[in-house]
């Protein structure tokens, strides 16, 4: 199927790309890997699209004092090959290869992946998962807004028409932090049918202050509200290991659909999640002798 | 509605002028305005990579961009690919190994094979990994993976 | 000369350094001046009754240049209803391009917009306005079955569209006496066939000529000519198909679609070229399904391991309407009559019956029908060999059917002939070190790792004879044809009756021809698929390339090859007996030295021919058909294995590593045959664990889109190992069998019963395919409550 018309424009400047978006029916091209896909298919139908492709503002990955920026216009395949990313933001390295395949990270955003807001794609949910900072500017303001009031629903994000996502800023990874990252999709690149992101911090034996993401199943990424109190030690069983994946999945709402009913979701949630657990158990305690299954 | 935009890139190292209507996807254009038709077309959402060009040497679904985006970059299609002789290796293993049936695949599958081997020497899963945007129906994928195994080992100077 | 043979090397296919180079000619690369394109709007409805169409606002929007309905077409176009000559009671309504009064299916198209881009014509689609009365819906075919079921076409009195029943020996008694019976369910979702090319035909007419010219992505060509010709009324001579390059058949690309009929009909009406792409949303709810099937089957067997009788059910999924002009038959009809085909089994009860729906019209799929009953019977004995504690492999090898030289039937009436399922399967463990693997697997259940090795031999029917659509009174050619002209340069031309998707036929053709006649085979064109250059005969359907158009095209080289050395030895005053030809030239047996070359020959006999001293003249031009008409097919044979690992907390499954000995007979090109296998193999493991078009109770599809509907990708496919065990068949010259389908035939059992052997620890038996991660849990959490 060809896209519907519509009218297409590419500012060299942010203002003036700001400027066309505050018309109705505006809508920012980027790497459109989603947004064109969805044209091919009717299933929008915008009057306009803000090519933002050549606004040099909008680039690059910077190691700056409030954290690591992605702008705009970064691709996937930059954060996937960024050095900066591999050393400050290790758990979007670690996702990354889960990403779609090599030509759409060629031309996909992580900021636009964020405003899509995609169920069962990465980027929203690692953002949660680090929780961070979503930039938003239309003509003549800017907001920051966390990562963890950004994702309202299905598809539903805090951004509104005329504003865009001009970058994201990611927390520096601390040295004492521990990340682990797992989803199940059905074949390699597809989008996943259950993902888990997990950030821990180590503090002598144990594994503590747990962000748990649990996405792909829910409507949103999905925080875990019950992980405050539960620590990973180093001899955990996998017994013991599995008890909190159950008590955090407990928490998940997943949407029925052709990939699985919720308890199946759950189910695969809590394996994922108790693998994950595993695994970042013994990388951070290597060599400690971790407890046997 | 049209919306004629004007447009200068490279096409396969020549210079390429054309006013195109903003809906026209790359793909569309490369084959039905510009009678490149070694480009394929199999579903227009980005899933299938039988369009799949090289953009700024990096492949990329021609389906998934606009015609007019490609305003001043440098874009190759099989055809391009063919006449510099960039991927006359793998073309030939592909034919030896018969690492195609119907062919419609094939070019996609070349473009993502020629960035794969633009970077280390890939292992055996890393070249399934690097296909898995590509479907063949015909193959069954085994003699794609040993025709490109084939030309990354003598690229890197090795027995395959 | 034998060391300089083709026959029997691994030749690369000239077509593909061709298409490598992106030079490909796929229909829709064909340029056209003053094309328009047509774009359907199609029924969002499985069943519907429609009240009113507008299409005035359609009509006047820009680049449209006709906005057609089914009445419309009517006019040009004459109904067409699939008829099946034994099964009178497989009869849907007559057929139109496109639907009249009532939509019965999501998907069947209404009206057909024309205009000056595809684009364009799709915008105009939005502004034809449908009054739609919806009807009831039977979607599930348990559904269709129902004695109160609604009607799927309101000319329709019952969904019934096939019962039928086998019965050989006593299975009655058999299962009485059986020292063990087992037994299961078997579900088979609906599939579709997903060629990367989708199905695409431009249609020109020139009414100066009343000529019809059709380029088309399809695998028959002479069919549809016959087919166009009939329904627009036009002499057959009036009307030339030309298949170019195909990117994908399958079998999806047999039949005659209507949206296809349409876009003919519309060139007629227009008198204007046309052409239309299906795009992949459509190609999903209008290309034909396959598959979709439910089974019982019981099998009884002795207390040595001997399989004595079966017992099968199946319901087919028909959909809306039966496939033109083959029919919806075939994948019903095989599921049970190729049971047990590979082994030696005196009693036999089946029963099956077919279903029509509101879905899209099921169809050819590679290996109709083969699969399931291969699945059904493999998953069977596996079960019986878990009863009897005897080893899978084991069971197996006590029940081959010993057909080595005489001719047999099996129990489903299937004919046999020249079988070696005893060596492919001696040649398969060999080949998988199959001893070693169920050590490692013991030791890696020890481990909670749940790795399962399964088997699968089959019976492959190929190169189909007049027999099977003959006997129907449809009118599908079985027979293929060879015309080998010697040219005035010397080189040969090979004009032949099979169509090559990409199978290599038409290397192998040339490769056979190469080697008969004596010439290099660089100096053979091979001609295809294009009815006014190729003579008349079936095309690409039921495994017959290689096996008949390659037997048509060897007796029209012996011919050839006579006349030439007839010619020859009138030339050197020799006699022919004495003379042979090698790399194009002609020798005397005496002498190492080339008297002439086949350029000679050709120039004296076309343009010198007083020189001959011959009172006729031999014809340079041969004309050979073939069909095998004692048989109904030639059997070929093989056996499978796979290898899989299965995570029972997540429900996944990876495939391992796969094995195929094959028997095709002569082996003419083993580069080519292999990979056919191996394609087949993929869309085998496709069907077991990814493939399947989900549809609600309310006859919507869920998941029509490549995103959603998976097809198998190159990450979770395993290496397949391939080895041959060639036993040629006796029914040709020849002697090659078939292979397209060897591949599908097996793997999906292949793939039941690795799975199912994992998971023998936790004594679940899996029953639906595909086997979604979902299904798998569900059976492992039944299992364990």
């Amino acid at each position: 199927m060809k896209a519907p018309a519509f009218a297409y424009r590419r500012p060299d400047e942010l203002a003036e790309a700001l400027s066309l978006l505050a018309d109705d029916g505006a809508q920012v091209l980027a790497g459109g890997q989603s947004l064109i896909a969805s044209l091919n298919m009717r299933l929008s139908a915008p009057a306009l699209l803000v090519d933002i492709n050549r606004i040099g503002a909008l680039r690059g990955i910077e190691d700056r004092a409030d954290g690591i920026r992605i702008g705009a216009l970064v691709r996937h395949v930059d954060v996937l090959h960024s050095p900066v990313i591999a050393r400050q933001v290790p758990l979007l390295a670690m996702a990354l290869p889960h990403v779609a395949h090599m030509a759409v990270r060629n031309r996909g955003t992580t900021c636009g992946s964020l405003a899509l807001a995609d169920p069962s794609a990465e980027m929203p949910a690692l953002a949660v998962t680090l929780n961070a900072k979503i930039v938003l500017e239309k003509q003549g303001a800017r907001r920051t807004v966390a990562a963890r009031d950004f994702f309202q629903g299905l598809y539903q994000t805090d951004r509104q028409d005329d504003e865009m996502i001009t970058e994201v800023i990611f927390p520096r990874a601390a040295d004492d932090e521990v990340f682990g990252f797992a989803e199940l999709a059905r074949r390699h690149g597809d989008f996943a049918t259950v993902g888990i992101a997990v950030r821990a911090r180590r503090s002598g034996d144990t594994l503590e202050n747990l962000d748990v993401v649990i996405f792909g199943s829910e409507a949103t990424p999905l925080l875990s509200p019950a992980t405050s109190a539960l620590r990973i030690a180093a001899d955990a069983t996998a017994p013991m290991l599995a008890d909190m994946a159950e008590a955090i999945t407990a928490t998940m709402e997943p949407m029925e659909n052709h990939q699985g009913r919720a308890d199946t979701k759950r189910k695969q949630a809590a394996v994922l999640l108790r693998r994950t657990f595993r695994d970042m158990q013994s990388r951070a305690f290597a060599g400690k002798g971790n407890g046997h299954d | 509605m049209t919306d004629l935009h004007s447009i200068a890139f490279m096409l396969n190292g020549k210079s390429v002028t054309a006013d195109v209507d903003a809906r026209l996807h790359l793909a569309d254009f490369l084959r039905h305005t510009l009678h490149l038709t070694g480009t394929h077309i199999g579903c227009e959402h980005g899933v299938c990579g039988a369009c799949n060009v090289l953009v700024d040497g990096r492949s990329t679904r021609s389906c998934l961009m606009l015609a007019v985006q490609v305003d001043g970059a440098h874009v190759e299609t099989i055809e391009g690919l063919t006449a510099s002789g960039q991927i006359a290796d793998l073309q030939a293993a592909f034919t030896a190994r018969n690492a195609l049936q119907c062919g419609y695949c094939t070019p996609g599958v070349l473009a993502t094979a020629a960035e794969l081997l633009t970077g280390n020497k890939p292992t055996r899963d890393e070249i399934r990994d690097a296909l898995s945007g590509n479907y063949c129906r015909c193959t069954g994928y085994h003699a794609i993976v040993d025709a490109i195994e084939t030309v990354a080992g003598k690229r890197h100077g090795g027995a395959p | 000369m034998t060391a300089n043979l083709k026959t029997g090397a691994s030749l690369p296919r000239r077509t593909a350094a061709r298409l490598v180079a992106g030079k490909g000619r796929y229909t829709d690369d064909i340029q056209v001046a003053g094309l328009l394109h047509v774009a359907f709007v199609r029924s969002s409805y499985p069943h519907a009754r429609l009240k009113r169409i507008e299409t005035r606002a359609a009509a006047d929007m820009p680049g449209v240049v006709a906005v057609l309905t089914g009445n419309d077409l009517a006019k040009v176009c004459a109904p067409w209803q699939t008829q099946l000559a034994l099964l009178p009671s497989h009869l849907s309504p007559p057929q139109m391009p496109m639907a009249q009064g009532e939509a019965c299916w999501q998907g069947e198209a209404i009206v057909a917009v024309v205009a000056t881009s595809r684009a364009l014509a799709e915008d105009a689609t939005e502004s034809v306005e449908i009054e739609w009365e919806e009807l009831p819906v039977v979607a599930d075919v348990q559904a269709a079955a129902l004695a109160d079921a609604p009607v799927v076409h309101s000319a329709m009195t019952s969904n019934l569209g096939l019962d039928h029943t086998v019965s050989t020996g006593d299975a009655e008694a058999a299962f009485r006496q059986a020292a063990v019976t087992v037994e299961h369910t078997f579900s088979f979702d609906r599939q579709t066939g997903v060629t990367l090319e989708p199905r695409t035909i431009l249609a020109e007419f020139d009414p100066r000529l009343q000529q019809l010219t059709i380029h088309h992505s399809h695998q028959v060509p002479h069919q549809m000519r016959d087919i166009f010709a009939a329904q627009l009324k036009l002499p057959l001579s009036n009307v030339r198909v030309v298949a170019p390059d195909v990117g994908g058949a399958f079998g999806l690309k047999l039949a005659a679609y209507p949206d296809e009929m349409a876009v003919a009909t519309i060139a007629v009406l227009l008198e204007r070229p046309v052409k239309f792409c299906a795009d992949r949303l459509e190609a999903f709810v209008s290309d034909n399904h396959a598959r979709e099937a439910k089974v019982h089957g019981r099998m009884a067997v002795d207390a040595d391991g001997r399989l004595t009788a079966m017992d099968v059910s199946v319901v087919s999924g028909f959909g809306a309407y039966s496939a033109y002009p083959r029919g919806s038959v075939g994948e019903a009809l095989q599921a049970v009559h190729m049971v047990a085909a590979p082994y030696k089994m005196a009693h036999l009860r089946g029963r099956v019956r077919g279903y029509f729906q509101n879905k899209p019209p099921s169809g050819v799929l590679r290996a109709v029908g083969q699969p399931i009953a291969t699945t059904v019977t493999e998953q069977l004995l596996d079960l019986a060999a878990r009863r009897l504690s005897l080893d899978p492999a084991e069971l197996r090898r006590r029940n081959y059917v010993d057909t080595a030289t005489a001719t047999a039937r099996s129990a489903g009436g299937i004919v046999l002939a020249e079988l070696s399922l005893e060596r492919c399967h001696d040649r398969l463990l060999q080949l998988m070190d199959y001893a070693t693997l169920r050590q490692q697997q013991r030791m890696h259940r020890d481990k909670g790792i749940y790795r399962g090795i399964g088997l699968a031999a089959f019976i492959e029917q190929t190169a189909v004879g007049p027999t099977l659509y003959g006997a129907q009174n449809v009118r599908a050619s079985a027979q293929e044809t060879c015309r080998l002209t010697l040219e005035a340069d010397g080189a040969i031309r090979c004009a032949t009756s099979i169509t090559d998707q990409g199978q290599g036929t038409s290397t192998a053709l040339a490769q056979i021809v190469a080697d008969a006649l004596g010439v290099d085979i660089e100096t053979v064109e091979i001609a295809t698929g294009d009815t006014q250059l190729t003579p008349f005969g079936g095309g690409a359907w039921a495994s017959r390339g290689t096996a008949l158009g390659g037997e048509a095209a060897l007796r029209a080289a012996r011919k050839l090859k006579e006349s030439v050395l007839g010619i020859a030895g009138a030339l050197l005053q020799t006699e022919p007996d004495l003379l042979k030809i090698e790399d194009g030239r002609i020798y005397n047996t005496a002498s190492p030295l080339p008297q002439m070359s086949l350029a000679d020959i050709a120039t004296t006999a076309y343009f010198k021919a007083h020189l001959v001293a011959l009172t006729e003249l031999p014809a340079l031009e041969i004309t050979e058909s073939f069909a095998p008409r004692d048989l109904p097919y030639v059997a070929a044979n093989g056996i499978q294995a796979a290898h899989v690992e299965v995570d029972v907390e997540l429900g996944t499954i990876r495939v391992l590593d796969f094995w195929v000995v094959d028997d095709c007979g002569r082996v003419i090109n083993p580069l080519l045959v292999d990979e056919q296998i191996r394609g087949g193999v993929v869309q085998g493991i496709g069907a077991a664990l990814y493939e399947q078009c989900i549809y609600g109770a309310d006859g919507q599809l869920e998941n029509g889109s490549l995103v959603d509907y998976l097809v198998p990708m190159a990450s979770e496919m395993p290496d397949i190992h391939v080895a041959h065990v060639q036993t040629p068949t006796s029914a040709t010259t020849l002697g090659a069998r078939g292979v397209g389908e060897a591949g599908t035939v097996g793997a999906a059992a292949a793939i039941w019963t690795a799975v199912n052997d994992a998971l023998t620890p936790f004594g679940v038996v899996l029953s639906e395919q595909p086997f979604t991660p979902e299904r798998v849990l569900d059976a492992l959490a039944a299992r364990k409550d």
